[in-house]
Parts: structure tokens; sequence; C-alpha cells
């Protein structure tokens, strides 16, 4: 057996370094630390810059016209009770998982179809090029009009957002592979199906995991966008039933500028949430990636 | 030999012979020859070594014999068949690590046998047995990014040798590895010919490693790629890297092959270059003067 150091790279375990596993003795963890004195330094100076206007005389411009976060705190207080701000969560939560999953499910196969068939790339890639550059908001009134719900179009936005990042970094994954390892697989006797399936696509996961996590943050920009301008979704547009972006467009309509901020917060911790989870599922995906910490 | 390793010898197969080899590359027009009117025999069974300088060509040749690629010109045969593609016949160990990265050293072992359809229990075996041989059954469950280069190298000779290609083609596959590492290889790779007799073709830019190792050495000349001289090494096994330069005969060659070697160098190293040409031929004058 030859280990020469330095070179001989195992996995350790380092009970440390498992901050998904959370327990009390995260916040003895350093980046856990980190963050909590980040978001508490953010905090502080948004309440001083917010009530400039009592302890300087004036206000500052910019923070000094936001609602300070003690009026936000109370707002969410008022709002944790409300039926109608948890539906909005559930509505966007719904729409965003809906055109995730969507893209992910069309996007994926999609790209692996140019990457692998160069007729069908002949074809559909210069469409596709020329459909990329169209940002997903500019499909908002062309999609209210073809599809039969309003729903629908929302849906069909997101899921805009979404696919190209994928289709993109699916494609970019393919062609990364090592031909070396085809090379070798194919001398081994291996049939194409064979190849694909258990060299082209784990050799594209890393890279529709890249896909999805950067999937996921703009399908949480385009929702809120999406909900903003088509007034919530299918015609019973209260606040109750127009998801986080309608929620913060409504609050700004109805004059409640701290709901406005309670809402702009929930998206960043929705959005947060959601990432998370996609990164989780995309760590377990790969496991050969997992670095030795 | 235990059952395992007469499973894992290969004998009499795997004769290589290239006839009038031609390969260019580019459109016709400006095609460049890459390789010129190239033949040779690896024979069977026996331990060939192909050296020349880098930039020569070797690598080219080792991906026609592989049927990666099609000569523009001329044959390949192995035990009389033509070559049309890859095939399991020959398999070809690269120069730097080419193990599936998504694959345990398990998996990459038993993925060749996986992939034409047999089952694991009936390769288990000779797995286990690969696997023991190349000191890795304790990194079964490791990835290849976990693994240090030496074990790398060691992981993908098994994951080659459990198919019992009747030849094996190794594209420098010690390259890269430091002095110490490699030297193990060399010692451990001779070992394992030695027990398991099989048809190898040997690419190197190395003179020690390629003495070591060769029935035959064949000195690859500049390009257009061509054979300028076989040399046999006719040492006796075992041999012993760290001994086999005490041995007079091994010099002998060394230097006779060095001397080709450094021809054959410089001309790569002027390739294209007037200046560099030109200064050979002066350097040359001088020595002969």
């Amino acid at each position: 057996m030859m280990s020469l150091p330095g070179t001989l790279a195992m996995p350790s375990a380092n009970p440390e370094r498992q901050w998904h596993r959370f327990s009390p003795r995260v916040l003895l963890d350093p980046s856990a630390r980190r963050a909590v004195i980040a978001v508490a330094a953010v905090c502080i100076f948004w309440q001083l810059g917010a009530t400039s206007r009592g302890w300087l005389g004036f206000s500052l411009p910019v923070i000094g016209a936001i609602p300070a976060p003690d009026a936000v705190a109370a707002a969410w207080v008022k709002l944790i009770h409300d039926p109608g701000y948890w539906q909005s969560w559930e509505q966007s939560f719904l729409r965003v998982a809906l055109g995730f999953a969507a893209a992910t499910s069309v996007g994926v196969p999609f790209g692996l179809a140019l990457a692998t068939n160069s007729t069908f790339r002949g074809f559909a890639f210069p469409v596709f090029e020329l459909l990329r550059p169209i940002p997903p908001l500019a499909w908002v009134p062309a999609a209210i009009i073809f599809w039969p719900t309003q729903e629908l179009s929302i849906d069909f936005v997101i899921f805009l957002g979404g696919f190209y990042t994928m289709v993109l970094n699916v494609l970019g994954g393919a062609e990364t592979i090592d031909a070396r390892l085809i090379q070798a697989a194919r001398s081994m006797g291996a049939s194409r199906w064979n190849i694909f399936r258990r060299l082209i696509l784990p050799g594209v996961l890393p890279s529709i995991g890249v896909g999805m996590e950067v999937a996921i943050g703009i399908t949480w920009e385009v929702v809120v966008a999406a909900e903003m301008i088509s007034g919530g979704g299918s015609g019973s547009a209260t606040s109750s039933s127009g998801g986080l972006g309608f929620f913060i467009w409504n609050s700004y309509v109805g004059g409640s500028y701290p709901n406005i901020i309670v809402g702009m917060i929930s998206i960043g911790i929705a959005g947060y949430l959601s990432s998370a989870v996609v990164r989780r599922c995309v760590a377990r995906l790969t496991p050969w990636l997992r670095r030795p910490r | 030999m235990t059952a395992d390793a007469v499973q894992l010898a290969s004998l009499g197969k795997g004769e290589i012979v290239l006839r009038n080899i031609y390969k260019s590359y580019g459109p016709e027009k400006f095609a460049t020859d890459v390789i010129c009117d190239c033949s040779f025999t690896a024979e069977a069974n026996r331990f060939t070594v192909m050296i020349g300088p880098s930039g020569v060509g070797k690598s080219t040749l080792i991906r026609l014999i592989a049927g990666f690629e099609k000569p523009t010109r001329g044959t390949i045969l192995i035990d009389g068949r033509p070559v049309t593609g890859s095939g399991r016949d020959r398999l070809v160990v690269f120069q730097e690590s080419a193990l599936f990265p998504w694959m345990t050293t398990e998996q990459n072992v038993y993925y060749g046998p996986l992939a034409r359809g047999e089952t694991k229990s009936s390769v288990h075996g000779l797995a286990e047995f690969l696997l023991n041989k190349v000191g890795l059954q304790g990194f079964r469950k490791n990835y290849p990014a976990q693994l240090s280069g030496g074990m790398q190298r060691r992981a993908e000779l098994a994951r080659a040798l459990i198919n019992n290609p009747d030849v094996m083609i190794l594209d420098e596959p010690f390259r890269g590895l430091d002095a110490m590492t490699k030297k193990l290889m060399l010692d451990y790779y001779a070992r394992l010919c030695e027990d398991a007799p099989r048809t190898n073709l040997f690419v190197t830019t190395d003179i020690d490693e390629a003495i070591f190792l060769a029935d035959r050495l064949l000195v690859m000349g500049h390009v257009p790629t061509q054979v300028r001289a076989v040399i046999d090494v006719d040492l006796p096994r075992p041999r012993n890297y760290a001994a086999i330069f005490r041995d007079e005969r091994a010099n002998a060659i060394k230097i006779e092959a060095l001397s080709l070697l450094h021809e054959e160098a410089m001309k790569a190293f002027a390739g294209g270059s007037k200046a560099a040409a030109d200064f050979i031929t002066a350097y040359r004058r001088r020595v002969a003067g």
C-alpha cells in the first residue's frame, strides 16, 4: 500500500462542519455565528436609518423613507394571524414549484437532446437562441392572450424563466464530459444506451444541479413580477389570493407600507428556503463531488 | 499461478501488425501528415515499448490502434483481423486518469463486464482478485477524487484488466506521478505482467522506464512518425528497477537508444523553426569536425 503524505485524501468526519444537521451547537459554528451577526447589524443600521428624523433632526436619504424594523415587526405579528398572508405564501410557492418542475422536466431532456443529437441541435438551437434574449416578463401580455387562464399564463412565464438556464447548463455540462471516458467505455463494449445512462447522465448531473440552483432563484424573481403585472391571477384579485408579489403590490396600493417590507422579506426567506432545499437535493444526487473537509 | 491469475493471462493472442500506415489531419488540400508510411509488428504476449520524444505522433498511433480514429491509408491487424473500430480485445490506459468520477473504485472495476450484460456474481471472483492485486480492497467505496494519483492509476489498471483484453495499450500511464510512486508502479506493473503475461504496447518518453519494461523497444522518429529503430531488450526477468542499470547490457542498450533519441529530439525541437534547424546543422558540423 502506498499512501504518500499529502496525496491521499480520505473523507474525514469533522462534526463541526456538518452544518446541515441542526442542533444548538450550530451557534458555535463560526459561519453560523457570522450570519447571525451580519443580519443583526443590518437590522440595527436599518433601525437607526429609518428613525433618523427622531435622533438626527432630519431624514437620511433613501433609508429614512422606509418603515423602521419595529413597525415592520409589528405589522408582521399582525399578519401571522391573517390566513390571507399565508395563502399568499402558498400561492407563490405553488407557482414556483410548478414552473420550476416544468422548467426542469422539459429543460433537462431538451438540453440532453441538443447535446447528443447534432441534427436536432441544428434545427432547435437557432430557434432557442432567438427566443432566449426575450425576458420572461416580456412574455406576460402575450401569455395572457394565448393561455386560457391567467394562472396558466403566470406559470408559463415562470417556466420560461427557469427553462433557458436549465437548457444552457445541461448543454454546457454535456460538452465538458471527457471524451476519453466515452472512448474507454466504448472499448469495453458498452452500448450507446449504457454510455448515456451511466456516463452522460451522471456527467451532466452537476451542471443540472447548478442550473437548478440558478433557476430556482430566477423563478422567484419572475413569480413576483408576474404576480404584480397580472394583478394576482385568476379574476379574484384580492390580497389573499394573489401570491406574495401581489401582496406587495396590494400593500403599496392600499398604503400599508410596513406590509410592503414584510412581503419583501417573506420573498427573501422563501427564496432562501427553496434554494437550500434544491442545494441539498443536488448534493445528495452527486455524492462524488463531496469534498473531504 | 492461481486460478484467477490464469484467468487473467491471455496467452498467445494480441499480435499487432501495422502496415504502411498514413495519417493526415485537415482537409485534403491542406492536410498535414502526422504519420507517414509507418510499419511495425508488436508480437503477441510480449512487452513492446514505443519510445520517442514528445510530439512525434505516438499518441496518434495509439488512437489508430485502439480504433478511436481511422488511418488515412494502410491497415492495422490484430491477430490477422483488420481494426475497424474500438473493441474489447484492446484496451487503452490513458495518460491521465480516465476513471469514471461518479463511480466508486469498485463500480469502476465492475463497469466493463456489467456494461456487456455479465452478472456481478460471475465476475465477482476476478474483481476481488484484481482489487486485492492492486491493493485497493480497502478503498472500494471511495470515489476517484478521494484516491491518490498512484491509486487512481492502479484502479484504472484493474478496470482494464478485468475485461481480459488481448492487448493492453498504455499511453504514458505513469506520467505525472512523483518519482517514488512511479518507481513503485513500474515494479508493480512489471510483476503483474510476469504473473499474467499478455501483449502490451506501452508508450513512454522515459528511457529507463522503457528499458525496464520492454522485451522490445521501438524508437520512434520525428514527424511524420516512423519507426527509426527496433532494439531487442534481452535482459533477464524478473527485473529490478533499482538494480537494472548495474547491468552492462542494459547500459549499452540505453546508450544506443539515447543517441537515436537525441537526434530525433533535436529534430522535433527544431520542427518548423529555421533558426533551430540551422543551429542543429552547425552543431553537427562542430561535432563532426
